[in-house]
């Protein structure tokens, strides 16, 4: 086992462990230090390769290991840099680091359309949290952004490619849970974006999971398109005998309705089992599914308000 | 016995005397009393044929305020519901369709957009919440209905008209918010 320090905390790893794993790790066992993770756009671990492109999840290393105690001269990216035994890392301690990650959510937002009145993800996407906690409020970008018209990715997939960050989770989703992927990156560098071979429908079982990989709403879900905001829907966990996936699912219900399936997703943002397209797009009747209770939701999250637990009291 | 507060007065219950049984006293000078205010400055206007000057920022029924193309600002995105302490709005988004671009700025609009009058307190936290300045309280009051349900005003009572002498003016408000917002800047 290794020892890790993080922001001042110590915990024992695995060797081969990311330093963002540790951190995820120290808040799993002490969740009133869960604010010491490094937030992460691009890594997934549920997706092999996945990780090291955003930069978000930078931290600062100030003693390399045990044996070698020297700093590591720039920040790193956690989710890529494995721990070394007697490692120190500095996360929500340093402000040099913070300010770092300030300009690396800037960065991220300077072709960003800020449409979140408009985009179906507001309220559960990460990059709106990300430029809550760690952004500037006001841009300085006064350049032309690049923009794009809107691509119906089949049926039910609706790519606005706009608000995408290229973080190349839903291409790793394509290639490692869809037998023939038709879409991934084209072009370089700041031309890069995403592309399907011309436009054709991603006609597969597990498709609709990039949807809930995609950390903001370039992939959203078409069928939810403007049908309600995330936080006026109620979501209830529920299941049902599915022969292709788990079938494990949440229900975002305003009323009666079924307005959106999604997959259960943990502490960190992360798709527990992934699920079929049927379950996803083809079950949007409550009868169809046995529901389990309402979703637990964090209570700061937007997605929580004007929701009560206490049984309200029948007035005469 | 000990008492539990000095706070405690003791009553007495003697015989009235000869003048205050007979009233006459009392009763006169009650009316001298009332005479007085005959002739005391009122402090009541007659309305409706008199109305007070309100306060420049005074938060009365809602406008929702279309652009200088004279197309609707809200694009339903909830802030205003979620903001909303009395949860009193409740909205239907659409997408615009081709050909409706001058009647809605963002490709989302609000298809029903509805504010129950009974439960909104005017505090302005719609106001404050909206991203597109598209909501904002009038000085205008909402007057008195027999049925309840004429208090839930729609998109009919609250967007206003295109026409422009059919526009509210909230140049005073906005005014008010963007010197709050300086002051807060600098104090
Ligand atoms: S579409 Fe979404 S998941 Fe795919 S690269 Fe862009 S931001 Fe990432
Ligand atoms: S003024 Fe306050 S109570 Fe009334 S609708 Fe707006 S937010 Fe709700
Ligand atoms: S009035 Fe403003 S805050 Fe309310 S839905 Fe419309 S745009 Fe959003
Ligand atoms: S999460 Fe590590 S670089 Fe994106």
């Amino acid at each position: 086992m290794l020892k890790v320090t993080i922001d001042g905390i110590e915990t024992q790893v695995e060797p081969g462990t990311t330093i963002l794993q540790a951190a995820r790790k120290i808040a799993t066992e002490q969740p009133e230090h869960s604010h010491l993770v490094p937030p992460a756009m691009c890594y997934y671990s549920p997706l092999e390769g996945s990780g090291g492109k955003c930069r978000t999840c930078i931290v600062k290393v100030t003693q390399g290991s045990e044996r070698d105690p020297r700093p590591m001269p720039k920040p790193v990216a956690s989710c890529q840099t494995q721990v070394m035994d007697g490692m120190v890392v500095e996360n929500t301690t340093n402000p040099d680091l913070l300010a770092a990650r300030k300009g690396v959510v800037e960065l991220l937002l300077i072709n960003h359309p800020l449409d979140c009145p408009v985009c179906d993800q507001a309220g559960e996407c990460h990059l709106q949290d990300l430029a809550f906690a760690h952004g500037a409020s006001e841009t300085r970008y006064e350049e032309e952004r690049r923009t794009f018209e809107r691509i119906d990715i089949g049926p039910y997939i609706q790519l606005h490619m706009t608000r995408c960050i290229l973080c190349y989770r839903c291409v790793y989703t394509a290639n490692q849970f869809t037998d023939e992927r038709v879409h991934g990156v084209l072009f370089r560098g700041d031309r890069a974006e995403i592309g399907t071979y011309i436009e054709k429908a991603i006609k597969n079982d597990f498709s609709g999971n990039v949807i809930d990989v995609c950390p903001v709403g370039a992939l959203t879900d078409k069928t939810f398109r403007f049908r309600s905001r995330v936080w006026f829907t109620r979501p209830f966990d529920a299941h049902r005998k599915c022969d292709k996936c788990c079938g494990k699912t949440v229900l975002w219900m305003a009323g009666d309705d079924v307005l959106r399936v999604t997959a259960r997703k943990d502490v960190f943002d992360e798709v527990e089992e992934f699920i079929c397209n049927e379950c996803r797009f083809d079950h949007k009747v409550k009868e169809d599914w046995t529901i389990e209770g309402p979703r637990s939701i964090h209570r700061h999250s937007v997605i929580s308000a004007n929701k009560y637990k206490a049984k309200a009291k029948t007035v005469v | 016995m000990q008492k539990l507060t000095n706070r405690s007065k003791v009553v007495s219950q003697k015989d009235m005397s000869f003048l205050e049984k007979a009233y006459v006293p009392a009763i006169l000078s009650g009316m001298g009393i009332t005479l007085k205010h005959f002739f005391k400055k009122k402090s009541t206007v007659a309305y409706p044929e008199q109305e007070r000057s309100f306060s420049p920022v005074y938060r009365g029924r809602h406008v929702l305020k279309r652009d200088d193309k004279g197309a609707e600002r809200c694009t339903a995105c909830g802030l205003c519901a979620v903001a909303c302490p009395a949860e009193a709005i409740t909205m239907t988004a659409a997408e615009r369709q081709k050909g409706e671009e001058s009647l809605y700025r963002e490709e989302k609009y609000a298809a029903v957009y509805e504010i129950n009058m009974l439960r909104c307190i005017f505090c302005g936290l719609c106001e404050e919440a909206c991203p597109k300045e598209a909501i904002f309280l009038t000085p205008n009051i909402t007057p008195a209905y027999y049925d309840r349900q004429d208090f839930v005003y729609g998109k009919d009572m609250l967007v206003e008209g295109i026409a422009p002498e059919d526009r509210v003016d909230v140049s005073k408000r906005q005014f008010w918010r963007d010197n709050l917002e300086s002051t807060q800047k600098n104090p």
